[in-house]
């Protein structure tokens, strides 16, 4: 204070001027940016008004009703020339989430096993899946994709010299052909035995674990499992005299007939999104193990536990803590990177929606809108996913 | 009791059985102990098999290295058909970019290289100077260059530029305006003012959230929407505004990662000798935040590298775009024609990801000091 009053400054309320006061700053740099994205946002809406009109494009989410009048090659809902655009929007949606839903499961096993390979004390397997790493994700994405469907899968053979590496699977440039189970009369009770046999497994599991940790016995959970997950549904078929056949597929003509039938251009997407994110997850996966330090490994073989066993009960439930944040991110940008399908013409949401019903509404607003949202959806619900798993994974300290 | 020998020397110790040393020591050591691992090397040989050999036969053994047009590419067992890289190379490199205005794009490169390479290498002095050439003074000289229409250049149009130049412009712009927008959006996700937190919160994840094509497709088809009759921009310059929107969410978040591993102590101290809240910032907390993101902005770099192929989807010829546009040329029709451009494109792509990448993990070992 003294200091100030010999400056002559204003020490009546102890405060500095205006100018420099904090809170004022504050306050004027929020209103400054308020008032800045009220002002682009006015003067855009008002351009794409008065663009909109000059143009004679309608507004509004109206055109979700009209008749699409364009055929998907893939559908997994009933589809035709005759449904609407929004039968479109959710053909493309679930298409994209058919993709991204196998893509992950694919990826995370390919995933894991070049993680762990690069961690192998095997030179060659270490080498091996460290080039695969390095090659694989050093490569756009969206070259792996074109490489997969133009060079690869459209360079297959006809149907009548396809692959069948296996009896009733046919490799083609038709596509990936399987043999389709059709199920007869009676088979709720193989559907039955399913849900029956997980339920028990769960069941089983929570009592074993219960019992080990109050009395420190052990059951063959694993085997156990096993056993009720393969022999219940089997006995089931047993008992109602087996009503599943299998329809083959059957070249006939120039094309196969019946069966599973996927699209080249499914099996060239499948194909570049699972390799391409395997070796994303394949670094995280080895950073996990790694980020365990080896004190664990070792207190463990103190304590006389198996390889197996270290792994099982000290190495992968502390890896896991480190790998799954960054592994829901890769999960994320799977689905993201699946709207790459518009390049290689897989029906998928972007490549629907916000290529073809664009082109023929002209609705850009709303139909990019609407695009973004799902996507944003996606993402928000998983990282709330996320914020409630790793709560629940968190280390708890004592 | 006597005991009738006593040895006074220790013996001689006996060599290492050659099961256990040399060449023969190690394979056993690292390929085949146990039969769990002589299978996986058996395994991992074969597959070294089936993928290294029918790759060298179809890029160097068989390939075609020389020759005119398609005949020199036909045959039964033809590999790479390499002279389509080289009759297509200068437009691979330029695109249409006019072949009298070339040396502009050369120069651009030179000036690219000569500022860029001092700038990655920790020992070489005057950092400040040449940060400032190449992130403020070489985009304006770049673009007087490109561009032209002044100075006795002659204007070339966007729509003529195309393959690496087009990769590594889009690129380049995308890091470089993404680096301010994306520290500005950095410090308001930290700040503690409720609107100007919640809207950097809102627009990271906003853009986050997204795929790129989308962005892309938005700058293509909805931009023009939202400017004023008559005021139209280039397809480029649309598809690089979405491209630096949606790096800088990213890039804010990397800056985001450095702003958090700075000590708090930093921050206190620039209060107590009294700056500001820009001046601890410029002064104190951001030199050394920035220094510690090098590797993740490197990394983003990549990304964005990788990612800028995307663009041939609205019809910008990047490198890949361009190469999958001469897979229709008629003089060059044959069956190995687009495996061997996309070979050459990710030959390319490859080198500069991977370089790079190299580089990010040298910076990385080089800014960790915890092990030493």
């Amino acid at each position: 204070m003294a200091v100030q009053n010999e400056l002559g400054t204003d020490t009546s309320s102890g405060r500095v001027s205006p100018f420099y006061d904090p809170r004022i700053r504050g306050i004027v740099f929020q209103a400054a940016l308020v008032i800045f994205v009220v002002v682009l946002v006015y003067i855009g809406a008002s351009n794409a008004i008065e663009n909109l009109q000059s143009q004679n494009i309608a507004s509004g989410f109206g055109f979700l009703g009209n008749t699409a009048g364009f055929a998907i090659s893939q559908t997994l809902i009933p589809y035709s020339v005759t449904s609407t655009y929004g039968d479109a929007f959710v053909v493309g949606l679930l298409n994209t989430l058919l993709v991204a839903a196998i893509g992950i499961v694919l990826a995370t096993i390919l995933g894991f096993i070049i993680g762990i390979a690069r961690l192998s004390s095997n030179w060659l397997v270490a080498k091996v899946a460290t080039a695969y790493v390095e090659i694989v994700r050093n490569l756009p994405l969206l070259l792996q994709l074109l490489f997969w469907y133009f060079a690869v899968v459209k360079s297959l053979p006809s149907p009548r010299e396809s692959y069948g590496p296996l009896a009733g699977i046919y490799l083609n440039i038709r596509g990936l052909f399987m043999p389709k189970p059709v199920f007869g009369p009676g088979s709720w009770l193989f559907d039955a035995a399913i849900v029956v046999a997980i339920v028990a497994i769960v069941v089983i599991w929570r009592w074993a674990s219960q019992r080990q940790a109050a009395t420190g016995q052990q059951f063959p959970t694993l085997w156990t499992s096993l056993a009720l997950f393969f022999g219940l549904p089997l006995f089931a078929l047993v008992v109602t005299g087996f009503p599943v056949t299998f329809e083959m597929p059957e070249l006939k003509g120039f094309n196969f007939t019946g069966g599973m039938r996927m699209e080249p251009e499914f099996v060239a997407l499948l194909l570049g999104l699972v390799i391409y994110t395997a070796s994303f997850i394949a670094e995280i996966v080895r950073a996990g193990i790694q980020a365990v330090s080896h004190g664990q490994t070792e207190a463990a073989g103190a304590l006389g536990f198996r390889r197996g066993l270290t792994l099982r009960l000290v190495v992968i439930p502390q890896a896991m803590r480190v790998i799954i944040p960054p592994l829901t991110n890769q999960y994320l940008n799977l689905t993201k990177n699946s709207s790459l399908a518009v390049a290689i013409g897989y029906p998928d949401l972007v490549s629907v929606f916000a290529g073809t019903v664009l082109n023929q509404t002209g609705q850009a607003v709303e139909v990019i809108f609407i695009t973004m949202l799902v996507y944003l959806t996606i993402s928000l619900l998983t990282s709330a996913f996320m914020n409630w798993f790793n709560l629940r994974m968190a280390l708890v300290e004592r | 009791m006597s005991v009738a020998y006593v040895r006074e020397t220790p013996a001689e110790a006996l060599p290492p059985p050659s099961t256990a040393v040399g060449a023969i020591g190690w394979l056993r050591a690292n390929l085949f102990n146990g039969w769990f691992n002589t299978i996986l090397t058996l395994v991992g040989f074969y597959l070294v098999y089936i993928i290294v050999v029918p790759f060298l036969e179809f890029a160097i053994f068989d390939a075609v290295w020389t020759g005119e047009n398609r005949e020199a590419c036909i045959g039964p067992e033809v590999g790479a058909c390499w002279p389509f890289v080289w009759a297509k190379f200068g437009q691979f490199m330029y695109g249409t970019y006019p072949d009298p205005q070339r040396w502009r794009v050369d120069l651009v490169a030179v000036m690219f290289i000569a500022s860029m390479v001092p700038l990655a290498i920790p020992g070489v002095p005057y950092k400040r100077w040449n940060a400032i050439f190449f992130f403020a003074i070489f985009p304006v000289l770049a673009f007087i260059l490109l561009v032209g229409g002044f100075l006795g250049l002659e204007l070339v149009e966007t729509a003529r530029w195309g393959g690496l130049l087009v990769t590594i412009v889009v690129s380049y712009v995308g890091i470089v305006a993404s680096l301010p927008l994306g520290v500005l959006l950095a410090l308001g996700r930290r700040s503690k003012l409720p609107i100007i937190k919640t809207f950097s919160v809102v627009f990271i994840e906003f853009w986050r959230g997204v795929p790129l094509i989308t962005v892309l497709f938005m700058s293509s088809v909805m931009l023009p929407l939202f400017l004023p009759d008559g005021v139209s921009f280039d397809k480029l310059l649309r598809a690089l505004i979405g491209i630096a929107l949606f790096s800088s969410a990213y890039m804010a978040e990397v800056i985001r990662g450095g702003l958090q591993a700075i000590p708090k102590g930093q921050y206190e101290a620039g209060q107590a000798v009294g700056l500001g809240y820009w001046q601890s910032m410029r002064l104190i907390i951001l030199p050394q935040a920035l220094k510690l993101v090098i590797p993740g902005i490197v990394n983003s770099f990549i990304s964005l590298l990788k990612d800028t192929s995307l663009v041939l989807i609205i019809g910008i010829f990047d490198l890949l775009g361009i190469i999958q546009r001469n897979f229709t040329d008629a003089n060059w029709a044959t069956p190995v024609t687009s495996h061997t451009g996309y070979l050459f494109a990710g030959l390319i792509f490859w080198m500069l990801c991977f370089g790079m990448s190299r580089y990010s993990i040298f910076m990385e070992r080089r800014l960790d000091t915890s092990r030493r």
